[in-house]
């Protein structure tokens, strides 16, 4: 099981930040489009695997938390004029606070249940964001949403020549990295060990001592939080707030990324929100049927690949390094 | 302000859109129920009826007959794609954990979504009312369509007759065994495989009834595979998953409150619906009619 150590020592999640900050100077509005998307929907799936591969939750309603994040953060800056760090702020917060709401109804049912209650609880939180006109803007949702002030990135020698999404990218980048360092830092805790325990084996967990549903629980707000700080990002991203970020399909649309790339693995979502993205932008290009293109690589994944492109390159792997020692 | 006839056509319409619902999530339920598999395809079978439905009528031409055909058809239609989908694919996913099922089904949503829009394209498509029911009956100054009055007198049938074969017959009885513990099922020798296959095409049968009977009242169109679905799923959970008189009375719940909550909450009724699931999930988390589940 070993992997080849100098694979093992190179810090390959540093050098992909650090080949990531490089976009901009490509000097491609559209590439630093497709990173800017990519970051931020990485982020989002690596807080759902939080609760699917680490605690063995699967959730069906993420994007609530995605879009609680969103609105929060937008109506804040564009309504009453708050800044963006404290925007970002309270929208974690609050994804954080529903998440534990509605958590602490699901948590008391167990698998398929919890799932259902998810997608019910999602449905709720999109039916406030499609009917609410006054303050969500309803089915229309919130266009203009202003751009942070990242005037100051300007003054700076190397940035000054950049555009201002190349700028809000870079603050993006920032800050995906800071909660995905977070993240890491959870999963590779005790209660990360404890979660994964309670996926094994929730009885015994059960026995040895451990509040299953209170761990449960505590994972589903982390996992909620860790989405509102995507959705923030997001809603400045998009410059408008929609009311489909929090519909299931969306939710739906998490999962896919993160079972395309291994939910076995903390980096799994992120590939696999990258190579969902990038699918997306060519296949576009071809067709307008993407659902049905996206429906048949999702059945060749349950089928083929359940354990992701991570999962693959692990097996496969293993079976030349077998092949090599014979 | 409280004006009878009003209150009389609200709870109409209500009784109208529970029993449309319950034909839809009563599949569901019994799915559920027995294969233990949440079932997102569902509303695009739903789907498929009601194109199926349009189908049929178009192709028998403008008659008295034609609506009575297409019902009937679409449904044995929808029950042969459930068929095939639950023989080829299903089936070989109950081992492994529900999240592959969840993903498979959902995937089925994807393409049935898009293959009919390939086929019937976008635009609405609509059904008139069949020859015989094209009329109303006038009640309190409002007129009642008898459409609806036939599918207020439907649904219950429908109920009764799912109910007497679930209680009265052998199979019915195989399904109940299998509901209630399906390893035991099959140790003592029943063929669950079989038993599957047929419940997966009854389910869709149901869906595929619900959608072609849809079409005179509702028009046709992309995207009211995924609306159903999630009014399906809390008319379930509010009744109590694989409950079969919980469906029912899920569905009559969930109609009156979404045709009186707009007197409460105008513009908000969906809301009040999702308050209702909130509050029973709160006080029996089970559902209604549900037993406790095993953890």
């Amino acid at each position: 099981m070993k992997a080849d150590p100098l694979a093992r020592r190179i810090p390959w999640a540093v050098l992909v930040f650090l080949a990531a900050a490089c976009v901009p100077w490509l000097g491609s509005r559209f590439y630093t489009f497709l990173a800017t998307d990519i970051a931020i929907l990485a982020l989002l799936a690596a807080s759902l695997n939080l609760l699917l591969g680490y605690t063995g939750l699967v959730s069906f309603g993420h994007a609530a938390y995605f879009g609680i994040g969103a609105y929060t953060c937008a109506i804040l800056m564009k309504s009453y004029g708050v800044s963006f760090a404290l925007g970002l702020a309270t929208a974690t917060v609050a994804a954080g606070a529903c998440a534990l709401l509605f958590g602490a109804f699901c948590v008391r049912s167990s698998q398929i249940y919890f799932s259902m209650l998810t997608l019910a609880f999602a449905q709720i939180v999109w039916a406030i964001c499609f009917k609410w006109n006054s303050v969500t803007g309803g089915e229309q949702g919130l266009s203009n949403v202003p751009y942070p002030n990242l005037g100051w990135m300007s003054s700076l020698p190397v940035l000054g020549g950049l555009r201002a999404g190349d700028h809000y990218y870079l603050l993006v980048l920032i800050l995906v990295g800071l909660a995905f360092a977070v993240l890491k830092r959870i999963v590779e805790s005790p209660f990360g060990s404890t979660l994964t325990a309670i996926r094994e084996n929730p009885e015994r967990a059960e026995f040895v001592g451990i509040n299953v549903r209170r761990y449960q629980l505590a994972a589903f707000v982390v996992a909620g939080a860790f989405a509102g700080w995507a959705g923030a990002l997001f809603g400045i991203f998009n410059r408008g707030v929609f009311p489909d970020f929090a519909h299931w399909s969306k939710s739906a649309e998490v999962l896919i990324m993160a079972i395309m790339g291994g939910i076995g693995h903390f980096w799994g979502p992120a590939v696999g929100a990258a190579i969902l993205i990038l699918l997306n932008q060519q296949i576009n290009a071809y067709t307008q049927y993407w659902p049905l293109i996206l429906g048949l690589i999702l059945i060749i994944l349950v089928f083929v690949f359940p354990s992701g492109v991570f999962g693959a390159v692990h097996s496969g792997l293993q079976r030349l390094r077998r092949h090599r020692h014979a | 302000m409280l004006d009878p006839a009003f209150l009389l056509a609200q709870c109409i319409s209500g009784l109208t859109a529970a029993m449309f619902l319950f034909i839809v999530a009563s599949g569901l339920s019994l799915i559920f129920g027995v294969l233990r598999v949440l079932n997102f395809a569902h509303g695009s079978f739903y789907m498929i009826g009601a194109y199926m439905a349009w189908q049929i009528t178009h192709w028998a031409g403008a008659n008295s007959v034609s609506f009575w055909i297409a019902v009937p058809g679409a449904a044995l239609a929808v029950a042969l794609l459930g068929g095939i989908v639950e023989r080829l694919c299903l089936r070989h996913l109950y081992g492994r954990a529900e999240l592959y099922q969840l993903l498979f089904t959902y995937a089925l949503v994807l393409i049935l979504g898009d293959v009919a829009r390939i086929v019937w394209g976008t635009q609405q498509l609509t059904v008139p009312r069949p020859a015989g029911l094209a009329g109303g009956l006038e009640v309190l100054g409002i007129v009642v369509p008898h459409y609806n009055l036939f599918i207020i007198a439907l649904g219950p049938a429908i109920a009764l007759a799912c109910w007497l074969l679930l209680s009265r017959t052998g199979t019915g009885r195989m399904v109940r065994a299998a509901a209630y513990d399906r390893e035991m099922l099959a140790a003592l020798g029943a063929d669950v495989g079989k038993l599957y296959t047929l419940m997966f095409m009854a389910g869709s049968f149901l869906a595929g009834l619900g959608g072609a009977l849809v079409t005179p009242v509702r028009s046709i169109v992309p995207g009211m595979d995924v609306d159903i679905i999630v009014e399906a799923f809390i008319v379930v959970v509010i009744g109590g998953l694989g409950s079969f008189w919980g469906t029912f009375l899920g569905a009559i719940i969930f109609g009156q409150v979404l045709a009186f909550g707009i007197l409460i909450l105008p513009g908000f009724s969906i809301f009040a619906v999702f308050v209702l699931m909130a509050f029973v999930l709160v006080v029996r988390p089970a559902g209604l009619l549900g037993r406790a589940v095993k953890r």
